[in-house]
C-alpha cells in the first residue's frame, strides 16, 4: 500500500512538485468553475483558454520558453478578450456568448499564426500541453501566488458574486458592483488558466477548472459545500492522476484530467443532487 | 531579417531564370536544389558551392520529425531540379509532399549505402535516421550528394568533384579532432543523459553512451514513470551530466538534473543547425560545438 500510494512521492522530488502544483491549481480553479457553471458560462473557460494563446505566443517569441513573458502575455490577451467581448455585448446587438466566440476565435487564429512565425513548431505542443513533471521553483511560486490571490479575491467578493450569480437584477437594484464584480471574476478565470497552462497546458487547464465543478454540482446544492467539494475533487484528481501516470507509464497531464473526468462520471450516475439515479425522486431547490 | 534577404534572393533568382535568362546565356542560372533540413542543405552547399542554390524545408532549430509542410514548400519542390532527403524514416511527410508538388526533380537519398543502426521507438525496433552524427557517415552523405549533383548537372562535374574532395578533407580533419578530444575524457565518464535519442551513431563511432528520457521521436510526452526511471538510472550509474538539445522541452531536463545531482551541460545540436549567428551554423561547427560541450562537462 505504502509502495503504491506514497513511495513515489517520498522518493522523487519531481512527484512532490507535481503534486504541489496540482493542489495549487485545484484549490483555486474548481471554485471558479462552480461560479462559471452556475452562471451558465461553462464554455467560457474553454473560450478563454484559447484566447490566451496569442499572448503566450508573443511572450514566447520575445523570450523563448520562459515564465514571466508568457504569463504576462497570456494574461494580457485573456483580459483583452474578456473585456472586449463584455463591451461588445453591452453596446451592440450581439449577446455575450456570440461576442466571446468571435473574440476567442480571432485570438486563437492569431495565436497559431504567431507560434508558426518562429518556424520551430515543437514548442507549440509545450504551450498547448504543458508539463506538470517539469515544474521549477518559479512556476510553483507563481501557481501558489495565483491560488492565494484567487482565494482572497473570492472571499472578498463572495457576497456580491453569489448575488450576481443567482439574481443579477436584484444586485443591480441594490448596488452598482455587478459590472466590476463580473470583470474581476473573469480576470480571476484568466489568471488561473494562465497558471494552469504552465502545468497542464492551455487545453487541459480548463478541464481542471470545470470537471470538478460540474461533478460537485451533481453532489450538492449548497453553494459553500459545492465549492469545497469541487476543490477536494480537483486535489484528488491531481493525486490520482500522478499515481496512475507513475505506475502505468502514461503522460501525467491528460491522466489528471481523466481522473477528474472519472469522478464526474461517478457523480453523474450517483450524485445525490441531480445525478441519474436521484433524478427519479424530486430534489430540493438551490440554496444560496 | 534573414527572411527578407531570402525573399529578395528568390526574387533575383526567379528574375535570372525568366526574363534575364537568354541575355546572360554564358552564366546559366544556378541549379535549384531543395534539402529537407538544414544539415543536408549545408552538405549540398559545400559540394555545389556557387553553381547551385540550396533551400532547406525545415530551417535552423526546426524539428524535422514533426514538421508540418507549408504550401510554399510544395512550390519550392516544384521549382527544384534536385531534392536531397535523409531517408531512414526521418521525413515521414516528404513522399506525399513530393507527389503533391508534381516536381520533375530527381531525389537523392543521402543515407544510401549507409548501414543503419537499429533503435527502439515506441516499443518497435526500426532504423535510426540520425546517421549524420557519425562523421564517417557524413562522408557517405557528401559522396551521394556529389553524385546526385553530377547526374543533375553534368557540366559542373569537375567543380563538384573538386569541392567534394576539399570538403571530405575537412571532414577527415574534423574526425581526427573529435577523436583527440574524446581521449581527454576518462572512459568511465563517457556517458550522458540527453532529451532526444539522436546520438546513437555518434555513440557507436566514438565510444559514448547517450541515454534519453524520451524515445527517438520528440512527439511523445514523458510519463511520470519514465522520468522516475531516468532519475534512478542517473543515480545508479553515476552519470555525470545532463544535456539539453535545441529541439525539446528544456524544463524537463533541468528538473531531472536538479533532482539527480547531475550537472546540466550546454546545448548539443542533433537534428538541426543553429541560425547563422549561433554556435552551430554549419555541420562542422555543429560537431565541434558538441564535442567541446561534452569535453567541458565531462573532462574531470
Amino acid at each position: 500500500m505504502h509502495d503504491l500510494l506514497i513511495a513515489p512521492f517520498a522518493e522523487f522530488a519531481f512527484m512532490r512538485r507535481a503534486l504541489a502544483g496540482s493542489i495549487a491549481l485545484a484549490i483555486a480553479g474548481p471554485p471558479l468553475g462552480v461560479f462559471l457553471i452556475l452562471r451558465r458560462m461553462a464554455l467560457t473557460g474553454d473560450a478563454m483558454a484559447h484566447a490566451i494563446l496569442p499572448g503566450a505566443a508573443l511572450g514566447y517569441l520575445a523570450a523563448g520558453l520562459s515564465l514571466g513573458p508568457m504569463t504576462l502575455g497570456g494574461l494580457a490577451a485573456g483580459l483583452i478578450v474578456a473585456v472586449g467581448s463584455g463591451v461588445v455585448a453591452r453596446t451592440t446587438v450581439l449577446r455575450e456568448d456570440a461576442s466571446l466566440a468571435a473574440f476567442y476565435l480571432i485570438s486563437l487564429a492569431l495565436g497559431v499564426t504567431i507560434v508558426s512565425l518562429r518556424g520551430s513548431n515543437i514548442d507549440l505542443l509545450h504551450v498547448l500541453f504543458g508539463s506538470v513533471l517539469a515544474l521549477d521553483d518559479a512556476t510553483l511560486i507563481l501557481l501558489a501566488m495565483i491560488a492565494s490571490l484567487t482565494l482572497a479575491a473570492l472571499a472578498a467578493l463572495y457576497r456580491p458574486l453569489v448575488l450576481e450569480t443567482v439574481d443579477a437584477s436584484f444586485l443591480a437594484s441594490v448596488s452598482k458592483s455587478g459590472g466590476p464584480v463580473q470583470i474581476i471574476f473573469l480576470a480571476l478565470v484568466v489568471l488561473n488558466l494562465v497558471g494552469g497552462f504552465h502545468a497542464l497546458g492551455t487545453l487541459l487547464a480548463v478541464g481542471m477548472m470545470m470537471l470538478p465543478a460540474a461533478s460537485a454540482r451533481l453532489i450538492t446544492e449548497d453553494m459553500t459545500a459545492m465549492i469545497g467539494l469541487a476543490a477536494a475533487q480537483g486535489i484528488l484528481a491531481g493525486y490520482a492522476g500522478l499515481i496512475v501516470s507513475f505506475h502505468a507509464g502514461l503522460p501525467s497531464g491528460p491522466l489528471i484530467i481523466l481522473m477528474a473526468g472519472l469522478l464526474y462520471l461517478l457523480a453523474l450516475v450517483f450524485g445525490p443532487a441531480g445525478g441519474l439515479l436521484r433524478r427519479l425522486k424530486p430534489g430540493r431547490h438551490l440554496e444560496a | 531579417m534573414a527572411g527578407a534577404r531570402y525573399v529578395i534572393t528568390s526574387i533575383l533568382v526567379s528574375l535570372a531564370m525568366t526574363g534575364a535568362g537568354p541575355v546572360r546565356a554564358q552564366t546559366p542560372a544556378k541549379l535549384p536544389v531543395v534539402a529537407t533540413f538544414s544539415i543536408l542543405a549545408d552538405f549540398a552547399r559545400n559540394v555545389g558551392s556557387d553553381r547551385i542554390n540550396v533551400a532547406a524545408l525545415v530551417g535552423p532549430d526546426g524539428d524535422t520529425h514533426v514538421y508540418q509542410p507549408k504550401p510554399a514548400d510544395a512550390k519550392e519542390l516544384g521549382a527544384a531540379r534536385l531534392i536531397v532527403v535523409n531517408g531512414l524514416g526521418l521525413e515521414g511527410w516528404i513522399d506525399r509532399l513530393i507527389k503533391a508538388s508534381g516536381t520533375k526533380a530527381s531525389v537523392i537519398v543521402a543515407t544510401k549505402g549507409i548501414n543503419p543502426q537499429q533503435m527502439r521507438e515506441e516499443g518497435r525496433i526500426g532504423p535510426d535516421p540520425h546517421a549524420w552524427q557519425s562523421i564517417a557517415n557524413a562522408k557517405i552523405y557528401v559522396a551521394n550528394i556529389r553524385d546526385g549533383l553530377i547526374a543533375a548537372d553534368p557540366a559542373g562535374e569537375a567543380a563538384y568533384r573538386a569541392n567534394a574532395e576539399n570538403y571530405l578533407g575537412k571532414l577527415d580533419t574534423l574526425e581526427a579532432e573529435v577523436k583527440r578530444e574524446i581521449t581527454k575524457i576518462p572512459p568511465g565518464r563517457r556517458q550522458i543523459i540527453t532529451t532526444h535519442d539522436a546520438f546513437g551513431y555518434f555513440g557507436t563511432a566514438y565510444g559514448f553512451r547517450f541515454i534519453a528520457p524520451e524515445g527517438v521521436s520528440t512527439e511523445t510526452e514523458a510519463s511520470a514513470r519514465d522520468v522516475a526511471k531516468i532519475i534512478r538510472q542517473i543515480k545508479a550509474r553515476k552519470i555525470p551530466a545532463v544535456f539539453l538539445e535545441n529541439v525539446t522541452d528544456p524544463r524537463l531536463v533541468r528538473s531531472i538534473a536538479a533532482e539527480s545531482g547531475a550537472a546540466v551541460g550546454g546545448t548539443l545540436f542533433s537534428d538541426a543547425l543553429s541560425p547563422p549567428d549561433g554556435p552551430a551554423s554549419t555541420y562542422i561547427d555543429m560537431m565541434r560545438n558538441n564535442i567541446r560541450e561534452l569535453a567541458a562537462a565531462l573532462a574531470n
